[in-house]
This record gives C-alpha cells, sequence and structure tokens, in this order.
C-alpha cells in the first residue's frame, strides 16, 4: 500500500488562470525512494513543498488531493494537517546555508522541532539530537552542538540538515535537490548517507532532483515531468534500459556518461519539446473545459 | 603548436580575513602552492578539482583578475604576472571570461544587446551594436534577442548571452568558469555544443573550470586535476579517463553517478 498518494494535483499561480501542476498523480510505497526528475521550472519541487505544505504564498492548490496514509491532507483544518505533516514528514533542504539559522546555534536548531512540534521534553530532544548526529557520522557531536553553521563545512552542514530530518523518525522524507550545491565527492558520501539512513529507518523518500545519474543510483521508481505534467512514471530499471517517453529519451541522451568515449551530448531536439508543448496544452485545455 | 600561455611556478595567496587580529595584517592562506605548464594555441584545457581546490583563483589569475604573489604568468610572450591595470587594458580584448552565474554577471536593466556591446565600446570598436548583434547569432540566438532583458532569457539563453559577450571582441583566449553548473543537462548539452563550435569555428584557446570531469570529456584536449592549490595530474583528455594516475583523479571519477543502474556505485546499506 502507498505512504503518499497524490491524485489528480492541480496548483495555480495564486490570481492566474496559469497551472503550475497539471493534474499530477502519484503514489509513493512506505517504505520506496520515488525520484521526481524534470528540468527547472516543470514544478518537481512544487511536489515536494504541496507535500508539506510549504508552497509560497503565491501558488495555490485548486484541484486533487495528497494523502499519508490513507487520510486527505487537503480536506484537514490547517491546524490538524500541520500537526500531522510534521510528525509524519520531513524536508531534506537544498541549500544548508539558507535552511540553517546562521545567528543560532546547531542544538537547538535541532531540538526546537522535537519540542515544538512531539511535544518532547527539552533534556529528551537534547539527547535525541546528540544521538542523530552520531548516527550522520558526525565526529564529536557534542561540539557540532553547540557550533553555529558557519564553523561547519558544506557537507557537515548538509549532515546535520539529514540528521535534522530523521530525529522525529517521520515516515516520510521530502528530499530537495539536497546534493546540488555540493561537489562530487561530497555529493557521493552524502547521498550514501541518505539512503543509509532511509534503509535503516524504512522511511519513504521522495527524491526531487534533476540529475538522471544520482536517480539511477538511488531510486526504485521515478517520475518525469514535464511543465508541471507527468511524461513518465516508470520502475528505475526499466526506465534506464527502454525509456518509452521521447521527452525521457531525450533527456536521457543529454545527460552526459564519462565512461563512454562514444557517447555525444545531445540537447533535447526541438521537436521533442514541441511535442510536450503540445501535451501540456491539450491538458490545459481539458481543465478549462 | 606555440603555447598562448606559460604558466611557471605560480603562488598565490590570500589574506584570511576570519582570523584577522583586531590590529595588524591579517595571516595569508596560499591558495595556490606552485603551479607550472603550459597552454598551446588551439587548446581547450579542462581544469577540474573540488571546491576549495583553487580552481576559480587560478582562472582569475590566468585573465589577471587576480595578481599573482609569485611565479610567472606569460600571454603570447608577454609577461602579464605584475603588470598594473592601464598596462593590461589594451591586451585585455585578447583574454576574456564566461562567468558562472548568469543572473549576477549580466546587469538586469541593459538589454542583452548594450550588454555584449559594453566591451566594443569599451575598447573603441566601430558599430558596437552590429558587433553585438553578429556575436548573438554566433551563439545560435536570433538578433531580436538583443532587444530582450535579462530576466525574459531561460537560464540556457542567459549563459548564450555571456558567451556572446566573451566572443564579441574576437578574443585568442576564453577562460569559462563553471559555466554549465547551474544548468539543467538539456541546455548544459545546448550549451557545450556552442562553445565547442565557436572553438573550432573562431580558432580559439579555452580554458574550462568545472568540477565535474563528465562534461570535460566531451569538450577539452587536455585536463589539469588540481587538489587543495596543487596541480596532481596534468594528462590528455583520453589518457585521463582510461587510465587516471593520480588518487583524486579516481576519486573524482568514481563519485560521478552515472545514468545506468547496472553499474554498482555504492553498496546500499540494508
Amino acid at each position: 500500500m502507498s505512504f503518499l498518494k497524490i491524485r489528480d494535483l492541480s496548483v495555480i499561480l495564486r490570481g492566474t488562470n496559469h497551472r503550475l501542476l497539471r493534474g499530477v498523480s502519484l503514489d509513493v510505497g512506505a517504505t520506496e525512494v520515488m525520484g521526481l526528475v524534470g528540468e527547472s521550472g516543470a514544478g518537481k519541487s512544487m511536489i515536494g513543498k504541496a507535500v508539506l505544505g510549504i508552497l509560497p504564498r503565491s501558488a495555490k492548490i485548486v484541484s486533487g488531493s495528497i494523502e499519508l496514509e490513507g487520510v486527505d491532507l487537503l480536506t484537514l483544518p490547517p491546524r490538524q494537517r500541520r500537526h500531522m505533516i510534521g510528525q509524519k514528514a520531513a524536508l531534506i533542504p537544498q541549500d544548508p546555508l539558507t535552511a540553517l539559522n546562521p545567528a543560532r546555534r546547531i542544538g537547538p536548531q535541532i531540538s526546537d522541532r522535537l519540542v515544538d512540534i512531539l511535544g518532547w521534553v527539552r533534556a529528551r530532544a537534547r539527547a535525541r539530537a546528540e544521538e542523530i548526529l552520531h548516527d550522520v557520522h558526525i565526529p564529536q557531536p557534542e561540539r557540532v552542538l553547540r557550533s553555529y553553521p558557519h564553523e561547519l563545512s558544506g557537507g557537515m552542514r548538509q549532515r546535520v540538515l539529514i540528521a535534522s530530518a530523521f530525529a522525529a523518525e517521520p515516515r516520510l522524507i521530502v528530499a530537495d535537490e539536497p546534493t546540488t550545491a555540493l561537489d562530487v565527492t561530497v555529493q557521493k558520501q552524502i547521498l550514501k548517507l541518505i539512503f543509509e539512513m532511509q534503509a535503516r529507518h524504512g522511511t519513504a523518500l521522495l527524491f526531487v532532483t534533476h540529475d538522471l545519474g544520482v536517480v539511477s543510483k538511488i531510486c526504485q521508481r521515478l517520475t518525469v515531468l514535464y511543465g508541471g505534467l507527468v511524461m513518465e512514471e516508470a520502475e528505475v530499471g526499466a526506465f534506464f534500459d527502454t525509456p518509452t517517453h521521447p521527452y525521457s529519451r531525450a533527456l536521457l541522451a543529454a545527460t552526459p556518461r564519462h565512461t563512454d568515449p562514444t557517447a555525444d551530448l545531445t540537447p533535447v531536439p526541438e521537436a521533442v519539446i514541441a511535442e510536450a508543448r503540445r501535451a501540456v496544452a491539450e491538458a490545459d485545455q481539458r481543465w478549462h473545459a | 603548436m606555440s603555447a598562448l600561455y606559460q604558466i611557471e611556478d605560480l603562488r598565490l595567496s590570500l589574506p584570511d580575513m576570519t582570523r584577522k587580529p583586531m590590529f595588524g595584517a591579517a595571516p595569508r592562506i596560499e591558495i595556490l602552492k606552485g603551479m607550472s605548464f603550459t597552454i598551446p594555441k588551439g587548446q581547450v584545457l579542462g581544469i577540474v578539482g573540488g571546491s576549495g581546490s583553487g580552481k576559480s583563483t587560478l582562472g582569475r589569475a590566468l585573465v589577471r583578475l587576480l595578481e599573482p604573489t609569485s611565479g610567472s604568468v606569460r600571454f603570447d610572450g608577454t609577461d602579464l604576472t605584475h603588470l598594473s591595470e592601464p598596462e593590461l587594458r589594451p591586451l585585455r580584448h585578447r583574454f576574456q571570461m564566461i562567468f558562472q552565474d548568469p543572473m549576477s554577471s549580466l546587469n538586469p536593466r541593459m538589454s542583452v544587446a548594450r550588454i555584449i556591446a559594453a566591451p566594443l565600446s569599451l575598447h573603441g570598436r566601430p558599430n558596437p551594436r552590429e558587433g553585438a548583434l553578429e556575436a548573438l547569432e554566433r551563439v545560435g540566438l536570433p538578433r531580436s534577442f538583443g532587444a530582450r532583458f535579462p530576466h525574459e532569457l531561460s537560464g540556457g539563453q542567459r549563459q548564450r548571452v555571456g558567451i556572446a559577450r566573451a566572443i564579441a571582441l574576437r578574443p585568442d583566449f576564453i577562460l569559462a568558469d563553471e559555466i554549465v553548473s547551474g544548468l539543467d543537462v538539456s541546455s548544459q548539452a545546448q550549451v557545450l555544443t556552442i562553445l565547442r563550435d565557436l572553438v573550432r569555428e573562431m580558432n580559439l584557446t579555452l580554458a574550462f573550470i568545472s568540477h565535474d570531469l563528465s562534461v570535460i570529456r566531451r569538450l577539452c584536449d587536455r585536463v589539469l586535476v588540481l587538489h587543495q592549490g596543487e596541480i596532481v595530474e596534468d594528462a590528455e583528455c583520453e589518457a585521463l579517463f582510461a587510465a587516471p594516475k593520480a588518487a583524486y583523479t579516481r576519486e573524482l571519477l568514481e563519485a560521478i553517478p552515472e545514468p545506468d543502474p547496472k553499474k554498482p556505485w555504492f553498496q546500499r546499506a540494508s
């Protein structure tokens, strides 16, 4: 049974008729890793934000449902919804520098969440913060708890955010391009850590990225988006063998393969983009009718 | 092939402002720890390394946006190492730069045509506007884009405007500093293809800085691998990918996630 079930989700730019998400449906199993792929503006982050209830003010959900364990979040009153999301889901953000408050120490930034949302007593939350930092292989966790974000390296800050996301034992984690700001060697360590944690805690993971290379290494299934519309949804093995949608094929062809000296870089052909745009326009026509 | 750039024992240190005492000078950190290499005319040189390896600092020393502490940088026979800005100005049109983030390197209040024409007017070229529109065509954008503003363009288009500005002066050398790292794969492929064609058509020498070895293979003839301010490997591109010598190069190569689920990358802990 799927833990997260999204059906026909449409999000518009507030005050306009313009849809940012065009009837998206997807399922993520209870311990599954689902990749969300697409170019910038495809709406992949938007889905993660809609699930976590952190859409920007300018975006508005106009139809569809988002179910967590069978409960439709969109029908809940705001307080209850926030409580439920806070208990069951967490975010690993893209940029560790903007996600951490520069003026506060790491410790309270991890434990506040446990106190405010789960109602833990401070001492327990503090002990948990130290324990979870240890779990993400941070040496001297007690020293890091007392540090300010600027005293840590980029990779270390991302480790702190991973720890923070797993601290409350959520059932679903949305990782929004968590390694885009890191260089390749650090990226590998961080991805390895996310998956070690995911496997150990049995969490569902919605992994937003534009890098098909990363998806092929860590996801079980993936959803390819273009213009807020699902182009293809597939098992990772099948997808990389034979992507069925022309847009997916083009995206895969544009991804560099360094081990193959003959593989050339192929930009997504105009015809494929035109085809994808047509699909978007048709979806809009049906929707407005 | 004669050398366009000759770099000998290049060292560069910068003051470490985070450890500056209240009075007196800040301690200096050595960023480049003695590098020697040459760039032959017409070569595409890849410069790779992790963050903090000194690759951008090296690039900036090549185009003399930073002044080296010691060693020498010779460009086509002229020693650039310690030239003053007025002495550099007549040479500057020969080496140009494309920046990483087009959003911050293109003036949002200027039209594309004015942005590209700016270096042309600065160097007193006749008819800068026409030159700008020609450069636009060379990077595969229609002339009508000259009237647009940076915010009206996509990321890939903005980066192409950055390229157009760099080639407008018809330089001998271009430094491209992480120019595709902020782009989607499809615009990345497009920008790289354009750059490769321009190198051929305009007889350019190119230094291409990147942290991603997978894009280097498609573009470069030779690769310098930097680690903590030193060159750990200097090899022909194919040789480097076929048989990387330095341990750090192997680490970089192994860290690239190739889009193929069958090739193991790291063992899933379960």
